[in-house]
């Protein structure tokens, strides 16, 4: 669900801080206006700000209180960086089946007529209204040893699968929770190329695999750039997915940080959970490079 | 202009679902002529243009290009250009790459597309833009290079849609002299669409009035403009008075009551008609030498002209002129018997499409 | 057409992907044996366990109210956030808007650890007033953006002509500039029930022992085996949802018919 509005989210933002200053209107008298921030502006100081400066304070000492680099070293520690770099592949792998099943389908989608369009975000959107939790253990259904999967296999006489608790179950985890976050942000933007672009492309020689090339797949990148933010980051941090899934032995990131707290241990947590904000601070960098469009498309 | 058929639209029949929108239309076009479709939204003029263009493909009908049959050509594939409504620039791309574009798929050298780049701005008096955006550009430069991108790729002919109609009046009038000076120099054949009747009037060579999928009238600006050949195209084109009339006999016809000389011939005895009179062609003289007498009910300036309604034998006639009569003055209406044209009344389901729809 | 058969066949291929696991939860509600992947005939038993069941039904209750009351103060925090913001230069706006984005950039692994760390530092005992605060806290964003486009779309007009006509701001406020945005505030609270309803994550690290939402219910029992009352209830939840969306779109859908033939033709031309 988050990530449908955090696409669009994320480039409203961009857009509204870099090109509407100037047109924004003024109501009312400016000092009594501003009054009305200063609620959420406390609020975000107790609770967004002073928080992550808690991170930071934790992670960067230890039980009692002194400054130590150890907690951000943990992550050098061989059941650490396995988790973190099993982590960022599967997320990686995930993230790429994610663009490569969304982009045809997105394309497929956005030549229908303009009434079915909010039909289609519907049709999209709708298994996100079904719990998150047990939409993943649905799938722990399917794939288990005895479960739906093999029953059918077994039905077609087909050898059985043994996919449950490998790191395939997890990617297909990722896939199944994350893929509407991919489709609906380019499909937003396929649709809204206008199709005399297309046409001026095609009416100057251009064959169909020249228009996708240079025109449909260069103006369909912003929403590729919101689709794969929201498909990465989730599945980087997770540690339910791996849970449900990936059974015990299969640690992620997001296990070890989740384990960490729930010993107690803040400052080793906080220390890891460090590392993995600079990891998705890179990676919005690089991401935000590639889209200097910062126009959104919107759901709604 | 030669009278060589360059295209020629043969049985051109298109629906959307139980919508009619072109039927069996045909129309040739040739070469090197500015030609213009004209008419009023929804008369199946960008239609057709697409359909030249191959953006739409008819139901019925082919479309022959130099005496080849090109209608199951892909738009990739046919030897026309078109200039869109709403420019269709790429704006991910820099004015010289957009202009570049059907070059390079030609996979033209660098140094022709150079030089091609450069010439094409400086035809449509943009130098210096290579590097701009498109967004970046206000609406009748994205216009001008919209034109510069089709025209580099020489084609013999240069579809338009409505280029002109987000354009104010003054900028609009000087893109209307930019194409002909770029037609004349670049001596392509032009099919224009617009719903604009002055903006045909000015630039067209040709005119085809179109209402309702059919073609009402083809003809120079002059025919149209003098010489309607029913109701529909003399009331879109220009200010007119339309009355329903009886033609007496030869160059005879009562208008209201009143015997006016004309000099239209053939169009029997006592038959009903319809009458088209300019409102320039209607003089206002002293009551006593006017065929009918009248009261001025209201003036307006204009600028070009004064602008009046003269009530007279139970009708309100719209008069042009460049002298005034007051209001409330009695006059005479006095029309040159050249100046009256003659109508058939709609007969045919064809003519019935082609009445004006109040 | 053969390309028209492979778009459709490949459709119906990623749906069938993403609605297989929903159909079984649904059909594992009607189940009469326990187990997950045998059918043991049609029952409705699960159902009139659902509702005899305190834990389940106190957590449903939590969850409701937490999502019901973190959507509307979030609203009334962010709606008037929104004015305020609209109204900046700059600067003071690009840094508000840009701290605003970062529970939504953020892993929400880090979001909720954060906050736990901050209850814990205030030695703020954990419970249903934490979960509480947490979940208004990511979503006053979600309104705040949900309230921003319609403050940029309105006519600035309006506002000036409603004074020079004599009206008080507030006055003028509350009838004239409130009435516009209001679809936003709407679709603001909405988004930030839902996203409330629908959170894992924040919630478990800001619990505390005592209190369960559905989700954090759910995962306890994870591993001992979903009770199927779960799925009867999810079910229930996902029904309703659809049959709300259905008569929404239906209603809109009606109003946009009959215009959309002609549009079509019109825009041939």
């Amino acid at each position: 669900m988050k990530g449908m509005i955090i696409m669009n989210n994320k480039n409203k933002l961009l857009s509204i801080t870099e090109k509407r200053a100037n047109n924004s209107m003024k109501i009312g008298s400016k000092n009594g206006i501003k009054l009305l921030s200063f609620p959420y502006i406390i609020w975000m100081i107790g609770f967004i700000v002073l928080p992550l400066i808690l991170i930071l304070y934790y992670g960067l000492t230890n039980k009692s209180g002194e400054f130590t680099l150890s907690n951000i070293a943990l992550i050098t520690d061989p059941i650490n960086r396995k988790a973190l770099l099993l982590a960022l592949e599967l997320s990686l792998i995930s993230t790429i089946i994610c663009l490569l099943l969304a982009y045809p389908l997105s394309m497929i989608l956005s030549k229908n007529a303009k009434n079915s369009n909010s039909f289609v975000v519907l049709i999209i959107i709708l298994p996100m209204w079904m719990n998150f939790l047990l939409r993943t253990i649905a799938w722990q259904n399917i794939l288990e040893k005895t479960g739906i999967l093999n029953t059918i296999l077994k039905f077609l006489h087909l050898p059985t699968l043994n996919i449950i608790n490998t790191p395939t179950a997890i990617v297909l985890g990722m896939v199944y929770n994350f893929l509407p976050f991919m489709i609906l942000p380019i499909y937003n933007v396929l649709s809204k190329i206008d199709k005399d672009v297309v046409n001026a492309a095609r009416d100057l020689g251009a064959n169909g695999f020249q228009t996708f090339m240079k025109i449909i797949f260069p103006l369909s990148i912003p929403g590729v750039i919101s689709g794969i933010t929201m498909v990465f980051v989730p599945s980087l941090t997770t540690f339910v997915i791996s849970t449900i899934l990936g059974g015990s032995k299969l640690v992620l990131i997001g296990n070890v940080i989740e384990q960490q707290f729930r010993l107690g241990n803040w400052n080793t947590g906080s220390g890891l959970s460090l590392v993995l904000m600079v990891f998705i601070f890179m990676s919005m960098a690089i991401l935000s490079k590639y889209d200097k469009e910062s126009e959104g498309s919107q759901i709604w | 202009m030669t009278d060589n058929k360059l295209i020629n639209l043969v049985n051109i029949s298109k629906s959307y679902g139980d919508t009619i929108v072109l039927d069996d239309l045909n129309l040739y076009i040739r070469e090197n002529e500015f030609l213009t479709l004209l008419g009023p939204s929804g008369c199946g003029k960008t239609t057709t243009l697409r359909i030249l263009g191959g953006f739409e493909t008819p139901n019925q009908g082919k479309v022959i290009f130099q005496g080849k049959d090109i209608s199951k050509l892909a738009p990739n594939e046919r030897p026309l250009n078109t200039v869109f409504q709403k420019y269709a620039l790429f704006n991910h791309m820099t004015i010289s790459e957009n202009i570049a574009f059907g070059l390079k798929i030609k996979k033209k050298s660098k140094e022709y597309i150079k030089d091609k780049i450069k010439y094409a701005l400086k035809l449509v008096n943009l130098e210096g833009f290579e590097n701009r955006m498109p967004d970046s550009l206000s609406g009748g430069q994205q216009q001008r290079i919209a034109i510069a991108r089709a025209i580099v790729n020489e084609p013999k002919v240069l579809l338009l849609d409505e280029p002109l109609g987000a354009l104010d009046l003054k900028l609009r009038q000087d893109m209307q002299y930019e194409l002909i000076r770029l037609k004349n120099e670049l001596g392509i054949t032009f099919v224009y669409v617009t719903h604009d009747q002055e903006e045909a009037l000015t630039m067209s060579d040709t005119i085809v009035v179109m209402n309702q999928g059919y073609i009402q009238q083809i003809g120079s600006p002059e025919d149209i403009y003098n010489e309607p050949t029913n109701a529909f195209v003399a009331d879109f084109i220009g200010d007119s008075n339309i009355i329903p009339s009886i033609m007496v006999d030869d160059k005879l016809v009562n208008i209201l009551g009143a015997n006016f000389p004309c000099v239209d011939t053939g169009f029997g005895k006592n038959k009903p008609v319809d009458v088209v009179i300019r409102p320039e062609d209607i003089d206002l003289v002293m009551p006593e030498e006017g065929i009918i007498r009248g009261v001025v009910t209201s003036l307006i300036f204009k600028g070009v002209h004064y602008e009046m309604d003269v009530m007279a034998n139970g009708r309100e006639w719209l008069v042009h002129s460049t002298d005034l009569s007051p209001v409330g003055s009695e006059v005479g209406i006095w029309v040159d018997p050249f100046d009256i044209q003659i109508m058939n009344k709609p007969e045919s389901e064809d003519e019935e499409a082609a009445e004006i729809v109040e | 057409m053969v390309k028209k058969f492979i778009g459709r066949f490949y459709v119906g291929l990623i749906l069938l992907f993403l609605y297989a696991p929903i159909f079984i939860l649904i059909i594992l509600s009607f189940n009469k044996s326990k187990s997950r992947s045998k059918w043991g005939g049609f029952t409705l038993h699960w159902y009139r366990e659902l509702f005899q069941n305190e834990d389940i039904m106190r957590a449903l209750y939590t969850t409701l109210l937490i999502a019901f009351l973190s959507a509307l103060i979030a609203t009334i925090i962010g709606t008037a956030a929104a004015l305020a913001i609209n109204s900046m230069k700059r600067i003071p706006r690009t840094i508000l808007l840009g701290i605003t984005n970062i529970p939504m950039l953020n892993a929400d692994i880090v979001t909720g650890i954060s906050l736990m760390l901050i209850f814990i530092a205030m030695r703020y005992t954990l419970g249903f007033s934490s979960v509480l605060i947490s979940h208004i806290t990511f979503n006053i964003p979600y309104v705040i953006l949900s309230v921003m486009p319609k403050l940029k779309q309105l006519n600035p007009h309006t506002f000036e002509a409603a004074l020079d006509l004599g009206a008080t701001p507030v006055y003028a406020f509350f009838k004239v500039i409130f009435p516009d945005i209001l679809s936003g505030v709407i679709s603001g609270f909405f988004l930030a029930f839902t996203m409330s309803l629908d959170d894992f994550v924040i919630t478990h690290f800001t619990k505390g022992p005592e209190i369960n939402t559905l989700s954090t219910k759910i995962y306890t029992e994870v591993r001992k085996g979903i009770k199927p009352e779960m799925y009867a209830l999810s079910t229930l939840l996902f029904v309703s949802v659809l049959l709300l969306l259905i008569i929404i779109n239906r209603k809109n859908a009606s109003k946009r018919g009959l215009s959309d033939k002609k549009s079509i033709v019109l825009m041939n031309q």
